[in-house]
């Protein structure tokens, strides 16, 4: 009983706020959460918003990028720390790999944009911050989660398949490319979407990074909102719940699907 | 060889933007702030002679001297501690109910949980300014029921961070809490339940001590992130209320002090190593 309350009021907390903001959306009061009857004005606001529709298309490059190579390099951090053994170095290795993990966000923004002007001083790449600094920041960010989340499904996994592989004599490239990329494969989605996702969202590092060329979607949200709230908000937050929840349907349609398949 | 050519990417990302910003950020917390760009006289200098030491510990000094720092971390670790508590009294039944749930709930329930991080943060934060300002939804809503005449003043209160805070961290509770009741063998709490345990005994002798350790890492999962938090305080906390994250953003992009909010950040890392520590452990034991 009190189990089945204490879910739903946790259930509440979470939703009632959001499922507010979406509700709101359709009201053509100029005050946010307040009802003047349903419009759909603040969606056509928010299309012929110029700064913001830029910024979410930066925004929505930036973190598309930054998961793909953090799947490229989480993926073999995540095989190696599961699968090499004892190889020289490992402690360091799993160590920086779990670091961006347990960082305070201020921590990684500043210590990355020291980096990145010490680069410039030293090197002269990269010439301008942007774009270009929020994808590194967040490829690396991203790639501590996708390590994390592969060599978890390596390690529940076992090596049965790749032994048996192996003894039938399949070279190592051939095992990587037949066993182990099949196995990982929804662990590999997985890390994408949540590195997308954290990329997204993020708004500290993005600020600490990124340049006067390179406004993220969060870093333009986070001006608007600190000078005061309007009803585009809650439009762009029906719209991002929307497209969410049909992709996170979509692929949970898919990772089902070849779950069946494969027994 | 093979495996060292096919690491090799990996290593070389790994020591570029992890290994070297912290180091470069341990460096710079050494420096003289100067007037150039970047604002600070390296700690380190190569002229005729070779390498010269130009750095010095004023930063630290600043920060060991004025209160004002460190009542800032005290506070940090104090909401940090508080936000992490709330979470985990609100996950622990949660976390209970999903798994007691029928199977085929289970997997629907958690994505109820977990769906809000994809629903934006800077949004929920929004949704929160919304409800609690004293134009807000809450105050229209408790005006119409003749319950307040005057506006409550809820926004920019401790009452608002925490409810950021919980809002934001909740699942981070949930999720290490649930994976460790689901890897609690049943057996158990029948056994002890056929010994004669009423259930509340049954939860407080079984359940509760083998949820611990996921407990633990609920816990710290959301300490270690609140201590060092800037957005929640900034939109929706107490603007007297200095915390750490507040105080190195003001410090870096106000003030312009890139050696000071070095050595903040340094002095958060070193405040925050036992909690990480105690984390990995929890992590690796699993």
């Amino acid at each position: 009983m009190i189990r089945r309350v204490g879910l739903a009021l946790g259930l509440f907390f979470l939703w009632a706020p959001i499922l507010l903001l979406v509700a709101y959306a359709f009201s053509a009061d100029r005050i946010p959460f307040q009802w003047g009857g349903f419009s759909l004005r603040w969606f056509a606001a928010l299309a012929a918003n110029q700064r913001l529709v830029e910024a979410a298309f930066l925004s929505l490059r930036v973190a598309a990028g930054a998961a793909t190579l953090a799947v490229v390099l989480g993926g073999t951090v995540g095989w190696a720390l599961a699968r090499f053994g004892p190889f020289r170095g490992r402690a360091l290795f799993g160590a920086l790999a779990g670091a961006p993990l347990v960082l305070p966000e201020v921590v990684t923004g500043l210590s990355l944009l020291l980096l990145f002007v010490a680069l410039q001083a030293g090197l002269g790449w990269p010439g301008e911050r942007g774009a270009l600094t929020v994808w590194l920041a967040h490829a690396t960010l991203g790639m501590a989660y996708v390590a994390v989340v592969v060599q978890a499904r390596l390690a529940e996994q076992g090596r049965t398949l790749e032994e048996a592989a192996a003894d039938l004599g399949a070279r190592p490239f051939t095992v990587f490319r037949t066993v182990i990329l099949p196995l990982i494969a929804p662990a590999l989605l997985a890390g994408w979407l949540l590195a997308f996702t954290l990329s997204l969202d993020d708004v500290v590092i993005a600020s600490f990074v990124s340049g006067p060329a390179g406004t993220t979607l969060p870093m333009y949200l986070f001006s608007q909102i600190r000078m005061g709230l309007t009803p585009e908000v809650n439009a762009l937050g029906a719209v991002i719940l929307v497209v969410a929840g049909t992709s996170l349907a979509l692929i949970g349609w898919i990772l089902a699907r070849t779950a069946r398949r494969m027994g | 060889m093979r495996r060292f050519l096919l690491l090799a990417p990996a290593w070389l990302w790994l020591l570029a933007f992890v290994a070297a910003p912290v180091g470069i950020l341990m460096a710079i917390a050494l420096a003289e702030p100067g007037m150039g760009v970047p604002p600070f006289v390296p700690p380190l200098a190569w002229d005729a002679e070779g390498p010269r030491w130009q750095g010095t510990l004023l930063s630290f000094r600043i920060l060991a001297e004025d209160r004002y720092y460190l009542e800032a971390f005290l506070r940090s670790l104090k909401v940090a501690f508080l936000s992490a508590g709330i979470c985990l009294v609100l996950a622990y039944p949660m976390a209970l109910g999903i798994q007691r749930a029928r199977p085929a709930w289970r997997t629907p329930l958690l994505l109820l949980v977990l769906l809000p991080f994809w629903a934006g943060f800077l949004l929920r934060m929004g949704a929160w300014i919304g409800l609690l300002r004293d134009e807000g939804w809450i105050n229209g809503v408790l005006h119409a029921l003749g319950l307040v005449e005057a506006p409550l003043p809820m926004l920019y209160s401790d009452l608002a961070l925490y409810l950021g805070m919980a809002h934001s961290y909740l699942p981070f509770a949930v999720l290490p809490l649930y994976a460790a009741l689901s890897r609690l063998d049943p057996v158990l709490e029948a056994a002890a339940a056929d010994l004669g345990a009423r259930p509340f005994t049954v939860f407080r002798t079984v359940t509760l001590p083998l949820s611990l350790p996921g407990a633990a890492a609920g816990f710290l999962l959301v300490f270690i992130p609140a201590a060092g938090e800037f957005v929640i305080p900034e939109l929706l906390g107490p603007p007297e209320a200095q915390l750490i994250g507040r105080v190195l953003w003001g410090e870096f992009f106000q003030n312009r002090d890139w050696p000071l909010a070095s050595a903040l950040a340094v002095a958060l890392l070193a405040a925050l190593i036992l909690p990480i520590r105690l984390f990995q452990r929890l992590e690796a034991r699993r």
